[in-house]
């Protein structure tokens, strides 16, 4: 076989494949073909590189060269500039956004500085379609190494250990669920990955399957020798399809390669993996809805316990881990306890992948060290508030984390601290806000996901949620009183208190959070009927100050409601009444004569 | 399909595998290991850059040495191509002129080896910039 | 038993291992208010989804509050069941669930009897401090019961019964969030599902969600209708629990004050469709002796065992999920059927009143009765048999309504000819009661030998699947009994495989027989008032002077003077059906 020259490794993940990153595969394929060069340049289709905002991501190496926003119209430069000349393609290096310099090297990109890839450590790297790249980065090898050198036992005690928690959002210890498992009697049980990724804005889950699918299937395998198990099963959200081919490939390598099936890498362990489709429910995340759903009845919680450890599918002990959660344990085995341990704070281990999103310059996704600080990761990996605006919020946990501030930013990440601040960690949603959010309407905007999300089993989420969500419509319509900031907290406690599973119980947690951190802001939506952000429509008000005012009749023009009135050469005015607020005569003024109050 | 029946069955596909994707792991840390860049630029090809090129990449990689070879533009030397710039770990380029087969043969067996220079050296009159 | 001890309220108290906080609250007389919680003990029937968070308690060391009709007590355990933090909780929880329900109380079939409203005056609620949208549906009418689903609050109590109990599968939660409701498959009607009407969901609501559709006023009309010579039928089961609508204790036997309060109502004759169930043990009875007798004497065509066919939840649950197994039920109609179908011949004929200016009205336990007398092959020229059939709770609304004193009446006697029967008849209203009647006469009939002891014990029981071997003179006849439709199913699984040994088996769909049906008097979750119905009925069984039906005068008279004999031409025509194969029936769009 020819060896290859250079390797081009052109993202496949689902962001990219949405920017034509599939198109742009193809034709660099195509073009390196017709230069005779492709037994000299292999082009790598792999799993996302995180850097989703500047994607599709190729990366050429050797050189060690990271290209950024690559459209199928730039692989003729790339090969023949530089597969062929050598020369560095210069427009498409990543630029430095306070330097203003060209960075050709990821290294030394403020986005990956900071990061240390565990769980995302195959993804960008190798084919995800092909089992052998996952094998040459030492794949499969902790299973080996537990089948055949440990007992289950060991493997149990190694991942206690390491301090590994449940990347899901509970942050359960994850070793110490697989003794539970173990210890369950039982003729049958069950593994399951929960791939259910619910979280608006997180996709690590997705990621990790598209670009790393083996070492989830790994990792289940090894599970199932700890807790005695020979059936997974993988339920996958259906609106994953791309993730869902790539682990049907990889589960059919693995059963050709017998690293899955009977009598695995010739012990007498048998194991197994089927996928379980999820019609996108975000309860389903909770592991007795998924289990539920998995069993083809509704998709709803029921209460703990009895756990899933004692009585799961089918009333059999099933061991429920997260894909990222998986993702860790192969390189954990493979590198001991000692190792893993020494990563991150006293009470989570590790690294936790996180993503990036909002009012954030680099979104993506991120890797960090577990108590890595809010401003780290904002500022030095997220590259800052987008438009040098000011930063206001940043809501950790998905739609049921709170908002945190300006002084929790140097606070370390990790389980703990996260809920002492009145977030969680939740599933690793990162979303920043700048000062143009209001942050009634950011928990408002939570309560109208997880009215639309609840399962509608338990009085408080159902009703209790959408009554919350009632209260804070009214708030940003003006109509608020201060007794409905009060009835706010009250109920929002209420639900915490009562609800039957962790969807209804943090539900509460971006009103509870905003109203502790943003009181004045709830204050002056009820006193002085005013948005602060200028996102509440309601409470804006759309004025033209007279002195900028030339008579132009542009605005008065451009109203879709005619609300504006005044002679041509003459002072325009908006009748409030009329208004619908759509903001068409702002941006039709060309002397800042209209403004918002 | 060969079916993986052990730990060192798993081994020894992983170690058949490792000449295809030492060039992705070793890029991702070059310092570590002997770097090798040959002048690929019109002059070079055509001063037989590109025989040169694969020749190091396919003994290296006979010869178990592991090792980073990347292509670069014209170094400016065109009066000596091919030119080739070898970078072992922790020291100082050295640039060689006039590389053949031969040359780069005895490239690898003194220099890359034994750290003994080899006759063509260029005195290099630049400073590479450290992105 | 392992026992642990917990602090409950102050109190230290020894419970067994297993028990939840709210079976201890409730041995040391603590309450704890319940919702969606239903515990009908001697039925082994228990719905705990732990949704409504009506029964939370405060734990010690827990971050939130605990459901008490779930959460296990664990040795060691500090509870408290009312401190301020539950009690705004458990006021917040209940406000929010009357934000979304209707506010009709006044006029709803429910008032009165609805335990949302009774809590809602426990917790003494004033005020509801949330106000917003209601979640609204279609209301939705079927021959039987009424789905007004607006007022449903998701304890899933009826889904429960539907699905675990029954086995029907109609009723399941729908929709997510606020629009979550209890309904059947893609929302849509219940005449479109398998519904088999017993009525079990209803009997279990806490709310107006779920009714039996009210023929009251029909009957008041036809009452008030100068034309109409109108007759009522009562059966078995509903002597044993109308009292319970008039304050009296649960198991008090009200035949005679019945009577005489069906006489005051108006109706010209006052009857007793415990004359029909001698009627069915005659039919009924000799059907099995002849099935029996032709399959020991080696008729391959003859299939045993042989099923009652007395309940209509029970006929609909087959014709729509085993219709390839409709010829294994006996053909006799119901008793409500057969008084209907002698009623409006023989008896018209005497009192020379034609069809259609005689109305009979059926009270019955039951819900699934409205639409069995609403069936085709029941009707002459489009004049049901059976007119009206109105349910225990009805009745005792019309009584209500009438301004007649219940309690004060006199005991009275049921008219003549078709108010006579014997203790055979009155058992049919439980559980084991249809197999024993017709063990009595088919026991004589068969061995031509007298009874020495008439009580079967053997028979009877709440145990949801009971099997006896009655020796007949030599010959053991294998009994089987099913109540509930999940049991039911279990047997006709058995046939099915081949593997059933009975040579009869007696089915009804309600648990516990006609005593537990789905028109009866509310339980609100007390079992113990359907043990105490059963006990009532085997001792008006006992009271009898004469407890064998094929010993009933009035039945011999009828043969006598009109049928000729049981399963004869007369008989087939008049007292026999037949069975429909209904599973292509349910429509999948509406």
């Amino acid at each position: 076989m020819a060896k290859y020259k250079m390797h081009l490794l052109v993202c496949g993940g689902t962001a990219c494949h949405a920017s034509e990153s599939e198109r742009l595969l193809d034709t660099l394929k195509t073009i390196i073909a017709d230069k005779g060069l492709d037994s000299e340049v292999q082009v790598i289709a792999t799993g996302c590189f995180g850097f989703c905002e500047k994607g599709p991501i190729v990366k050429v190496m050797p050189d060690n060269t990271f290209y950024t926003q690559v459209t199928p119209d730039d692989a003729r430069e790339i090969i023949e500039e530089h597969i062929i000349k050598g020369r560095k393609v210069n427009r498409l290096l990543y630029l430095n956004p306070e330097s203003k310099e060209h960075v050709s090297d990821s290294k030394h990109m403020g986005f990956y500085k900071k990061q240390l890839r565990i769980a995302l450590r195959n993804c960008g790297f190798i084919d995800p379609e092909n089992i052998d790249e996952y094998i040459s980065r030492d794949g499969y090898e902790a299973l080996a190494k537990c089948l055949t050198e440990m007992t289950p036992q060991q493997v149990i005690e190694l991942m206690k250990k390491s301090g590994l928690r449940g990347r899901g959002g509970g942050g359960f210890p994850t070793g110490l669920k697989w003794e539970i498992t173990s210890k369950s009697v039982s003729d049958i049980k069950y593994v399951v990955c929960n791939a259910d990724e619910g979280d608006p804005g997180a996709f690590m889950d997705r990621s990790i399957l598209e670009g790393d699918p083996h070492s989830v299937i790994e990792a289940m395998a090894i599970c199932g020798y700890c807790i005695g198990a020979s059936n997974g099963l993988v339920y996958i959200r259906a609106e994953y399809p791309l993730a869902i081919d790539r682990l049907k490939i990889a589960i059919k390598q693995a059963r050709e390669y017998g690293l899955l099936g009977n009598g695995i890498l010739g012990t007498g362990f048998n194991f197994d993996i089927e996928l379980r489709y999820g019609a996108g429910a975000f309860v389903c995340g909770e592991e007795t809805a998924l289990i539920h759903s998995m069993e083809g009845k509704r998709g709803e919680p029921t209460m703990k316990p009895p756990f899933p450890s004692v009585s799961g599918y089918f009333e059999k002990p099933t061991n429920v881990n997260n894909v990222e959660t998986f993702a860790n344990v192969p390189v954990i085995i493979n590198k001991g306890a000692e190792w893993y341990s020494a990563i991150g704070s006293e009470k989570s281990k590790g690294t936790k992948v996180f993503a990036l999103a909002g009012k954030i310059n680099n979104v993506g996704l991120i890797e960090v060290p577990m108590g890595t600080t809010l401003r780290e990761v904002i500022y030095e990996i997220g590259g800052g508030i987008r438009n040098g605006k000011k930063f206001k919020a940043v809501q950790t946990g998905g739609p049921s984390g709170g908002c945190l501030t300006e002084k929790h930013l140097d606070t370390p990440i990790d389980y703990d601290n996260l809920i002492a601040s009145g977030s969680m960690m939740g599933s690793g949603g990162m979303i920043v806000m700048d000062e143009d959010d209001c942050m009634v309407s950011v928990a408002k905007f939570y309560l109208e996901f997880t009215v639309e999300e609840s399962c509608g089993k338990c009085t408080p989420c159902r009703i209790g949620n959408k009554r919350l969500h009632e209260i804070l419509d009214k708030l940003t319509k003006g109509n608020g009183t201060m007794e409905d900031i009060d009835r706010l907290k009250n109920l929002s406690k209420v639900i915490k208190d009562t609800a039957l599973c962790g969807l209804g119980q943090t539900s509460p947690n971006p009103v509870l959070s905003t109203i502790d951190n943003f009181l004045d802001e709830y204050v002056e939506h009820v006193t002085e009927k005013k948005c602060r952000a200028g996102q509440c429509k309601a409470l804006m008000q759309y004025t033209i100050i007279p002195d900028n005012c030339v008579g132009c009749t542009a605005c008065a023009r451009n109203c879709p409601v005619n609300a504006i009135s005044g002679e041509r050469k003459g002072i325009h005015t908006i009748n409030q009444e009329v208004c619908i607020k759509c903001g068409a005569c702002l941006e039709k003024c060309k002397f800042n004569a209209v403004v918002i109050k | 399909m060969t079916q993986v029946k052990s730990l060192a069955d798993l081994r020894r596909i992983k170690e058949n595998l490792q000449g295809k994707m030492s060039l992705r792991e070793n890029s991702n840390n070059p310092e570590s290991l002997v770097q090798i860049r040959v002048a690929m630029a019109t002059c070079g090809i055509a001063s037989g850059a590109k025989q040169v090129m694969e020749f190091f990449i396919e003994e290296l990689d006979k010869r178990n040495i592991q090792a980073v070879v990347t292509q670069t533009g014209c170094m400016g030397y065109c009066f000596a191509e091919p030119t080739v710039e070898i970078t072992l770990p922790g020291q100082a380029p050295v640039v060689y002129g006039y590389v053949d087969i031969n040359k780069a043969d005895s490239i690898i067996e003194k220099y890359i080896k034994n750290g003994e220079l080899v006759d063509g050296i260029i005195p290099v009159n630049y400073e590479t910039i450290q992105k | 038993m392992e026992t642990i001890k917990i602090n409950i309220d102050n109190k230290i108290v020894e419970v067994e291992k297993g028990t939840t906080i709210l079976q201890a609250a409730k041995k040391f007389g603590i309450h704890i208010p319940t919702l969606c919680h239903l515990h009908l003990h001697d039925l082994n029937i228990e719905n705990k989804p732990a949704g409504c968070r009506i029964c939370v308690v405060e734990v010690a060391g827990r971050k939130n509050l605990a459901p008490a009709c779930v959460t296990e007590c664990m040795d060691g355990m500090v509870v408290n069941t009312h401190n301020i933090r539950v009690l705004n909780a458990r006021k917040t929880v209940l406000e929010l669930i009357l934000s979304d329900h209707p506010t009709d109380c006044l006029i709803c079939s429910k008032n009165g009897n609805c335990e949302l409203q009774s809590m809602a005056q426990e917790f003494g609620v004033r005020e509801i401090h949330f106000e917003g949208e209601k979640s609204t549906y279609r209301e939705d009418t079927s021959p039987a019961i009424i789905r007004d689903v607006d007022k449903c609050i998701m304890c899933r109590r009826c889904e429960m019964m539907c699905n675990e109990v029954q086995t029907v599968g109609v009723l399941s939660a729908v929709n997510r969030g606020f629009m979550s409701v209890v309904a059947p498959a893609f929302e849509m009607n219940l005449d479109h599902s398998v519904c088999t009407y017993c009525g079990q969901c209803v009997a279990v609501c806490p709310t107006g969600a779920l009714t039996e559709v009210d023929h009251t006023n029909a009957v008041i009309r036809a009452l008030a209708d100068p034309d109409k010579t109108v007759i009522v039928q009562t059966a078995p089961a509903v002597r044993a629990a109308l009292g319970e609508e008039f304050g009296l204790e649960p198991g008090t036997l009200v035949t005679g004050k019945m009577a005489a309060a069906l006489r005051r109502l108006g109706f010209n004759y006052v009857f007793d469709t415990d004359f029909a169930a001698d009627l069915t043990i005659m039919e009924e009875g000799t059907e099995l002796l002849d099935r029996l007798n032709r399959h020991l004497n080696g008729d391959k065509s003859v299939a045993l065992p042989i099923l009652t066919s007395c309940c209509p939840g029970w006929v609909n649950f087959f014709e729509h999920q085993f219709p390839e197994m409709r010829d294994i039920p006996s053909t006799a109609r119901s008793p409500q059927q057969m008084f209907g179908a002698i009623a409006k011949t023989y008896f018209a004929e005497k009192l020379n009143v034609k069809r259609e200016n005689l109305v009979v009205v059926s009270v019955m336990p039951c819900l699934a009765k409205k639409f069995e007398c609403q069936r085709d092959e029941f009707k002459t020229n489009g004049n049901p048999d059976v007119d009206y059939s109105i349910s225990t709770r009805e009745l005792a609304h019309l009584i209500k309504q009438l301004n007649i004193s219940f309690n004060e009446l006199p005991e009275e006697d049921f008219d003549h000819p078709l108010g006579e029967s014997t203790g055979a008849a009155v058992i049919f209203g439980t559980t084991g009661g249809v197999i024993e009647a017709a063990v009595r006469t088919a026991y004589e009939v068969q061995t031509g030998k007298k009874l020495q002891k008439i009580d079967f014990e053997e028979l009877r029981g709440m145990e949801f699947i009971r099997e006896a071997t009655i020796d007949f003179d030599g010959l053991p006849i294998r009994i089987g009994i099913a109540h509930g439709l999940g049991n039911a199913r279990k047997l006709l699984e058995d046939i099915k495989a081949g593997k059933s040994e009975f040579h009869a088996i007696e089915i009804m769909a309600c648990p516990g027989g006609c005593i537990g049906g789905g028109g009866q008097p509310l339980h609100h979750g007390d079992s113990s008032i359907i043990k105490a119905r059963q006990k009532a009925i085997y001792a008006e069984d006992a009271s009898k002077t004469i407890r064998k039906s094929h010993e009933n005068p009035y039945i011999i008279q009828l043969y006598k003077e009109f049928l000729g004999k049981p399963c004869g031409e007369l008989s087939h025509h008049l007292l026999h059906t037949h069975y429909f194969d209904k599973s292509k029936e349910i429509s999948v769009v509406e």
